[in-house]
């Protein structure tokens, strides 16, 4: 696949089949989450049938939805500043196609092979605050600016123990390199037995668990949903917007969840690949070319069990208080996640 | 310079990011609203952030983006919204004392022209040079600039105690 575009694709239709890529990449896991777990799972949850009447099991809701909101009138607040009102969504969305251009699909399907990817998809993810920010202030409505606020504290409080989690990954892989951890984890062992690799969830728990509540509060969901309290500000930095607006956000809400769930997977459960041993491979080069076609799958079911995860836990619980929140950040998962940092150091020297 | 030295892909990438950067910092100072002011330096940050990707640092890039954008001007446009930013133009917002600043300003681009024109005015990056790699950056911390790193550590340390002094009531 690699070969086949680097000699006969020429340059544009390479960056073409990127950006389709990345468009795939980014709404199949958002269609995907939303109608599985958000109408499906949810109903199910709270026993009810959810849609039933588009398609079979109401398969073909999405389709209606997204046909719905594209067709209503694009409109803003008289007193809203415009310009940026209009591009607040769109940075939003941004952010999440900046994210999914680092992870790696396959031994050779992947956008961009960064030398420090963890760190470029660390440090884009935080661009989509300012966007909410934005959106928050430019809808001139205190509502939507309290959201705005709430959000914005909330993203920074947890960017910094998501960080520190993914430290303890870079670690024990020596590499901040995506399709390296993925590798390291495949080939590597567990005291001597091959059979299953060496998937970092075994030895990096703790910053699994901390990377995970980290996503879960930087994607808003429920307990850490207080930017959008629907109980005290109505619907937070959204409440103004309406129609293909509205549903950028959306789609940027749930392609988030998809896209961080994956790099979840990459770091901590092996991401594509299959354990090496499986199939007598040792290293990247040995890679059959069918693991381009299997691997994407591989990592889309794994992707699939973490927004299972994230959506459960936003079924099943209510809402922090804005102190808890802030306070389970600096007091909870930061400590935790040093004494993690120190624990993976030390025993990194000793073996 | 001939016109075969301008039309290589990293001058053309150099100059158009400049431009829009130039015309970034002009906006930051003359637009008459906070926000819009904030958000025209996010432009010329990331507009730096481009620039050190064209030089092959990508580590200095993303950390540009963490810092800078992520988290800089994401506390800057916070602190703003929070206590005076309102939809629209505020006529009293440009300093009536603006015209001091020019001096400054061209005394500091002097500086700075003549600084790095003097330490570094004639090298060259080698072509096809790898990209600088974090290994190397952080070789280079933790070896012959170890003890600067710590002294920063250390003021940073110090001020985040004076932050949590100042702020505490009891």
């Amino acid at each position: 696949m690699h070969a086949l575009l680097a000699s006969d694709v020429p340059y544009w239709a390479q960056s073409l089949l990127r950006v389709l890529g990345g468009l795939v990449a980014v709404l199949l896991p958002a269609g995907t989450v939303v109608y599985l777990f958000l109408f499906k799972m949810m109903s199910f949850m709270q026993s009810r049938l959810g849609p039933m009447e588009a398609g079979p099991y109401g398969s073909l809701q999405l389709f209606a939805e997204v046909g719905k909101w594209l067709q209503k009138e694009d409109i803003h607040p008289a007193r809203a500043d415009k310009f940026l009102f209009k591009i607040a969504p769109l940075v939003v969305l941004a952010s999440t196609f900046l994210l999914v251009v680092v992870v790696p699909f396959g031994p050779d399907a992947w956008f961009t092979n960064f030398e420090a990817g963890i760190f470029y998809a660390l440090a884009v993810s935080s661009v989509s605050v300012l966007g909410i920010l934005i959106a928050g202030w430019a809808s001139a409505n205190k509502y939507s600016l309290l959201g705005g606020l709430r959000a914005a504290g909330q993203l920074v409080a947890y960017e910094l123990p998501m960080v520190l989690a993914v430290i303890g990954v870079v670690i024990q892989a020596g590499t901040m390199n995506l399709q390296e951890i993925v590798v390291a984890q495949n080939a590597g062992s567990m005291f001597g037995w091959d059979g299953l690799g060496n998937p970092y969830l075994l030895t990096q728990f703790v910053g699994f668990a901390v990377f995970m509540i980290a996503v879960q509060a930087e994607l808003t969901q429920t307990p850490f949903d207080m930017p959008i309290a629907e109980s005290e500000l109505v619907s937070g930095y959204m409440t103004e917007y309406s129609g293909f607006r509205f549903l950028i956000f959306f789609i940027a809400e749930f392609a988030t969840a998809g896209v961080f769930s994956m790099i979840a997977a990459v770091l901590f459960l092996g991401g594509w690949g299959v354990p090496f041993s499986w199939f007598g491979w040792t290293s990247l080069g040995d890679i059959d070319n069918w693991m381009n076609i299997v691997g994407p799958l591989i990592l889309f079911t794994k992707m699939i069990v973490l927004t299972f995860l994230i959506m459960w836990v936003r079924f099943s619980y209510p809402r922090f208080r804005e102190d808890q929140l802030q306070g389970f950040a600096w007091k909870v998962l930061i400590p935790v996640s040093l004494v993690n940092i120190m624990v993976t150091a030390i025993l990194k020297v000793a073996f | 310079m001939l016109a075969a030295d301008l039309l290589v892909a990293q001058n053309v990438g150099f100059y158009l990011i400049a431009g829009v950067m130039v015309v970034g910092a002009l906006r930051v100072v003359t637009s008459n609203n906070v926000v819009h002011a904030a958000l025209w330096l996010v432009v010329v940050l990331a507009g730096a952030a481009a620039q050190y990707v064209l030089l092959a640092a990508e580590f200095v890039a993303i950390t540009q983006v963490l810092v800078y954008i992520g988290a800089v001007m994401v506390l800057f446009l916070f602190g703003t919204m929070l206590t005076r930013a309102r939809i629209g133009a505020e006529k009293d917002l440009n300093n009536k004392n603006w015209v001091l600043g020019v001096p400054v300003a061209v005394l500091m681009l002097a500086t700075m022209v003549i600084a790095l024109n003097d330490g570094f005015g004639n090298e060259q990056l080698p072509l096809d040079a790898p990209p600088i790699n974090t290994e190397t950056i952080s070789d280079q911390i933790f070896g012959p600039y170890l003890l600067p790193f710590w002294a920063l550590s250390f003021v940073l340390l110090a001020a985040v105690i004076g932050a949590i002094v100042l702020a505490r009531k009891d």
